[in-house]
């Protein structure tokens, strides 16, 4: 589904990927791991396609599409979705107006009908159970006030009712009470199928117990240093990332 | 990547056409002659024309004002400018059926219709102002049903020159300030409102206002009376052909809400701006003032202005009846050159009077929008209260955002309360929501209804999507 070589990219001229290959099949949940300041996030921003961030080398190919030619809306519209760490607020725009544009320009691109408000309440219903929430969360401006929680709910919710291909959870986990991170959890493991994938970007390895990946990846430095099975979190949530670092730096 | 949220294609000003009609035109230039002239073409009583010339002689004595409003131009040459342009099919109208097709054909092209179809629901009667007359007025016999009087100024004043005369210049004095001064001298026409007492007006109102010819100017008058207990609703909206000179509309509206009455005014302004460098454009001077002359009455000024070179305009209200209430709903937007500088004066001097100010501005391009506010609280005020909230968007780096509030209370039992925010339309926040699928257009759109919604949801439904629309397209290819 996703195949990423050599890819670097870099921020207000400083390179922060320096070469990044991973390959993502459908059914697959990949976590990327990592220090702070290591390129995690920066990998979610540049599949996503983020102004700030310079693609300087290497290729994305998504389905076999070349995902870096494609605008950040023409990505999400293939079925692109970047849970946000910090999603932004849009004062006086209500949630359900919000997500129904949302909704209705991913089915325009998939060559669907639009969808009315009525049966898009219906819809949301449905979706709102995913992460235990009240229809009343939806007439609250897109994340205005919300908790920090909220807000990565919010997230889930959206990504629940856009149904995307690959989903990419940037440090979903961080700011999270247990009880919020379990909802969280929950609802994107009732997302999980045969023909999506979820990357999962993520510092600690908490969220792990509840979203179990199927292939780990640490990256530091803008590389990916190890990759390993599920037992990889938690060696890393015993010994910590410096050995792993260390190992890179002695390589060198 | 991150001139992601430039490059988006100007919409051309879909209102920009002229109509070929032959025109009768005052020569250039004002005088007492002209003065006389106009008042005579019109078939004015006396009176009216002492009234002209009072504002005149008084005009004469003032200057322009350039050296408070955040504005710069050229001072207009008030020579060079004709004062008067009439259709020349124009006869005394007996009927709608009466217009010249061709102006029919413009109102069909602008989208305001003159037939009065079969009543539905959400009608609304329209006065049409071509250049300085107006042209026809829909559903006048309908409303005569109820005693309501609305019709053009010219009209009014043959017709009712009672009411006319009492409530005249009872708002906005004939020397009230340069522009208002030379309306008084020059008006031509406008609308004239009169709802009766404990009448609830049954439809909307509205005024549409439309520049025709070329090197005039518009100087439309319009008067609202609603006595006791009577409501009304009125609408009002603007366009103009596009030219490179610049047309000045120098325009007056009075509003009067005796004992319990409510007025409400709504207007979207969208006269041309303008070019990218500034070329031509209207310039919109307009004095703009309501008198909450009874107890428990009520005004509330809602305004969506996007059109304009340059905006000078500051609906007001005066708060004398007791317990009376004022409102004030304005987004402004400047895009390409425009400048505006607009907000809204509320002078408290009943008992328990209440105002509300909500402004928006948005700045794009290289325009510079400019609020303006006054809250006076004069002694006698007991017990009143000001809410202010105050809020600008900046779109690019090359537009400005100014405030310039001011409040000066004399009565210490009274409340006044300030809130402002400037923000910046960020790419993080487009970013969001082009990952949802939306392109930028539709992001910035979003964004800026958003920002817009307070004042939206105070319009009328079908003027409130108008407005929507118009934003979107006043601000299309100002992101960079």
């Amino acid at each position: 589904m996703l195949e990423i070589r050599d890819l670097r990219a870099s921020a207000s001229g400083k390179e922060i990927l320096k070469g990044i290959d991973l390959t993502v099949h459908a059914g697959e949940v990949h976590a990327v791991m990592g220090p702070n300041g290591s390129g995690k996030s920066t990998l979610a921003q540049v599949l996503a396609g983020h102004p700030a961030y310079e693609v300087t080398g290497g290729s994305v190919s998504y389905r076999g599409q070349d995902l870096l030619e494609l605008e950040p809306e023409a990505r999400a519209q293939a079925g692109v979705f970047l849970a946000f760490q910090y999603p932004v607020e849009i004062p006086g725009v209500t949630n359900a107006y919000f997500l129904r544009a949302a909704y209705n320009e991913i089915r325009k691109a998939r060559g669907e009908e639009e969808i009315d408000s009525m049966d898009f309440i219906d819809l949301l219903e449905e979706k709102l159970k995913l992460v235990e929430w009240d229809s009343e969360i939806m007439s609250r401006a897109v994340n205005s006030g919300f908790s920090g929680g909220e807000k990565k709910r919010n997230e889930i919710l959206q990504m629940a009712v856009l149904e995307p291909t690959l989903a990419i959870l940037d440090e979903t986990d961080s700011g999270l009470d247990i009880d919020a991170l379990r909802i969280v959890a929950a609802g994107v493991n009732k997302l999980r199928r045969p023909d999506k994938a979820t990357i999962v970007v993520t510092h600690y390895q908490r969220l792990l117990n509840y979203i179990v990946p199927d292939f780990v990846h640490v990256l530091t430095n803008g590389r990916i240093v190890k990759s390993g099975g599920k037992e990889l979190a938690l060696e890393l949530e015993a010994r910590g990332y410096e050995w792993l670092e260390d190992a890179v730096g002695a390589a060198s | 990547m991150s001139s992601s949220v430039e490059s988006l294609v100007n919409k051309e000003y879909k209102y920009g056409f002229v109509t070929d009609i032959e025109s009768d035109v005052t020569p250039k230039g004002l005088s007492e002659d002209v003065i006389r002239l106009i008042s005579a073409k019109k078939q004015e009583p006396e009176w009216l024309l002492e009234w002209r010339l009072k504002g005149y002689r008084g005009w004469l004595k003032m200057t322009e004002p350039h050296n408070w409003a955040n504005v710069t131009y050229t001072p207009v040459d008030y020579q060079s400018i004709s004062y008067y342009s009439a259709p020349r099919t124009q006869k005394p109208l007996g009927s709608l059926d009466d217009v010249d097709p061709k102006l029919l054909e413009t109102y069909t092209k602008l989208g305001i219709p003159l037939s009065e179809q079969k009543l539905l629901a959400g009608v609304v009667a329209v006065d049409a102002i071509f250049d300085s007359v107006s042209v026809g007025t829909t559903y006048k016999a309908k409303l005569a049903e109820q005693g309501i009087i609305f019709c053009s100024f010219g009209e009014a004043v043959r017709e009712h020159p009672e009411l006319v005369r009492k409530y005249l210049g009872s708002v906005v004095p004939a020397s009230d300030n340069f522009f208002a001064a030379l309306n008084a001298a020059v008006f031509s026409d406008g609308s004239f409102v009169y709802i009766p007492k404990g009448v609830r007006c049954p439809m909307d109102l509205s005024t549409y206002f439309r520049i025709n010819s070329a090197e005039t100017g518009q100087f439309e008058r319009t008067l609202i009376v609603a006595d006791e207990g009577a409501t009304v609703s009125y609408l009002e909206g603007c366009t103009a052909p596009k030219r490179d000179e610049n047309q000045l509309h120098a325009a007056v509206v009075e509003l009067v809400a005796l004992e319990n009455a409510s007025i409400k005014y709504s207007t979207v302004q969208n006269w041309y701006a303008g070019d990218e460098e500034g070329r031509g454009g209207i310039y919109n001077f307009v004095t703009k003032r309501g008198k909450c002359a009874g107890a428990h009455s009520k005004i509330s000024w809602t305004q969506v202005e996007t059109g304009s070179a340059i905006t000078w305009k500051y609906p007001s209200v005066i708060l004398q009846g007791d317990n009376s209430v004022g409102e004030f709903y304005s987004v402004a937007v400047v895009n390409g050159r425009q400048q505006a500088d607009t907000g809204t004066k509320m002078i408290h001097t009943g008992r328990n009077t209440r105002s509300t100010i909500v402004s928006k501005g948005i700045s794009a391009g290289r325009g510079q929008n400019s609020y303006r506010g006054l809250v006076k609280v004069l002694p006698k005020a007991e017990g009143a209260r000001n809410y202010t909230q105050c809020d600008s968007m900046l779109i690019g780096n090359r537009c400005g955002a100014h405030t310039f509030p001011y409040i000066d209370v004399q009565n210490s039992s009274s409340s006044t309360e300030h809130e402002a925010s400037t923000s910046k339309i960020g790419e993080d926040q487009i970013f969001y929501l082009k990952q949802r699928g939306l392109n930028t257009e539709n992001a910035i759109s979003m964004i800026v209804n958003g920002f817009c919604k307070e004042v939206f949801k105070e319009l009328p439904m079908e003027f409130a999507v108008e407005a929507q629309k118009l934003l979107g397209i006043s601000l299309e290819g100002s992101v960079g």
